[in-house]
């Protein structure tokens, strides 16, 4: 074959930029490429997901273990319902662990916690599999409904009661 | 009187810039459209991607790591004051993957390449070698115009890549190695706020509309060209100014349609 200078460069040039490419998927958005097939997918409702969005994270004790792959509600319930994917390799999870949605910080991005459940065959609990409920869920807790609960209590005690100490403990008890 | 004069002025000016984009995609539609003839058109198409994208890579590669030592460098002094410089890298990638690696790439390719596409065709047509074509049979849109236009859409979104990479691994060098901030936070950070989908192939999407538009009003610019030296140095001009302009105005558009 026929060496030709111009062919040789456009060739690195287009190599170069594939692997420029390929650096960005990996180092900077941080893709992995084994991740997606090997899981399993499970769902749960959740009274309120908050601003919980697409591919958030699932953790258990702070350690990711998959992502959440789709939001949607329930057209006869009216219920909002979470789809997440968790690595097969995390397979012994109980059906009685519960699922819940936290916030990393006071404003940080919202992901969905999942504690481990007690697993044991002569109380009919199951390992999870692919396309099972978690029964047990936790809503995201939104700032605005606990001002408003905090506020409405405070104004209540006030009303009631002169006393400041008899009103925090008001508040307490609502919450 | 003056009125009339004036609406008379704004109709033929329209007119004549409608015409222009009718010229324009009737030009781009028979360069492209017809029997693909791969194999006569791919050593054409080869040269040009030389000229057209390699030859701009030294100038993307200084530009695309000067812009992101300069972002490391700027972004550092502000987070600092709020103890916040572990968002470095994801203030760098975000700004450069989302806004400046596709619009800088395109304004650097339309200055660097725009520009010398449309010489080198007004020249052509100046000294009618583009009708001596016609003479031979030869379509000069599909022999001429064609293999540059898929020359700069192939290349300058590889540049843009080359450029982003480049940028990142700028702000780096800046903010990790000469100013301290902790390497695994700088990266752990900007992979936790970069999405692959949402970030990186918006990028790309940006960049190969950029490509086309600029390319397309070079070619343009060049083949529709007064012959003459004047003509030639003010088409050129025509497609730096118009291509950057354009490039700005779409990213707007983009930007507001996709995020």
């Amino acid at each position: 074959m026929k060496f030709s200078k111009i062919e040789f460069t456009v060739g690195c040039f287009i190599v170069a930029a594939i692997i420029c490419g390929v650096l960005l998927a990996l180092k900077v958005a941080g893709l992995t490429f084994d991740f997606k097939n090997d899981c399993y997918t499970v769902h749960g409702y959740f009274d309120n997901v908050g601003s919980l969005k697409l591919r958030s994270p699932v953790k258990i004790g702070g350690v990711v273990v998959g992502r959440v792959s789709n939001i949607y509600v329930d057209p006869e319930k009216l219920v909002p319902v979470v789809e997440m994917e968790i690595q097969r390799k995390y397979n012994m999870l109980s059906s009685e662990s519960k699922a819940s949605i936290l916030t990393a910080g006071l404003i940080g991005e919202q992901y969905i916690g999942i504690t481990p459940g007690f697993y044991d065959e002569d109380m009919g609990t199951t390992y999870l599999k692919d396309g099972d409920r978690i029964n047990d869920t936790g809503s995201a807790i939104v700032l605005e409904d606990l001002i408003g609960k905090f506020l409405y209590s405070v104004n209540k005690s006030d009303s009631s009661s002169e006393s400041s100490s008899s009103g925090s403990g008001d508040a307490e008890n609502v919450q | 009187m003056f009125i009339l004069n004036l609406i008379l002025k704004l109709g033929s000016w329209g007119q004549r810039r409608l015409s222009a984009i009718g010229r324009a995609t009737i030009m781009l539609f028979y360069s492209l459209v017809g029997r693909p003839q791969f194999r006569k058109n791919f050593p054409q198409l080869i040269r040009q991607i030389y000229v057209v994208g390699v030859q701009s890579i030294s100038i993307i590669v200084v530009s695309g790591l000067f812009i992101g030592m300069v972002l490391g460098l700027q972004g550092f002094h502000v987070l600092v004051d709020f103890m916040a410089e572990g968002a470095l890298g994801q203030m760098v990638a975000l700004a450069i993957i989302r806004e400046l690696g596709p619009v800088v790439t395109a304004l650097l390719f339309a200055g660097r390449a725009g520009s010398a596409l449309t010489a080198e065709i007004g020249l052509k047509k100046a000294t009618e070698q583009l009708l001596s074509m016609e003479m031979m049979a030869v379509d000069p849109l599909r022999r001429v115009i064609a293999p540059r236009f898929w020359a700069g859409v192939i290349s300058l979104p590889l540049l843009t890549i080359i450029f982003t990479l480049v940028g990142i691994f700028g702000g780096k060098l800046v903010g990790v190695d000469w100013l301290g901030v902790d390497d695994g936070i700088f990266w752990s950070g900007m992979q936790s706020s970069i999405d692959f989908w949402d970030d990186l192939m918006m990028c790309a999407i940006k960049s190969v509309v950029f490509a086309i538009t600029v390319i397309w009003i070079a070619l343009f610019n060049g083949y529709d060209l007064v012959p003459t030296s004047v003509g030639i140095s003010k088409a050129t001009t025509n497609t730096v100014v118009q291509s950057s302009l354009a490039v700005l105005g779409l990213d707007f558009v983009l930007t507001a349609v996709m995020f």
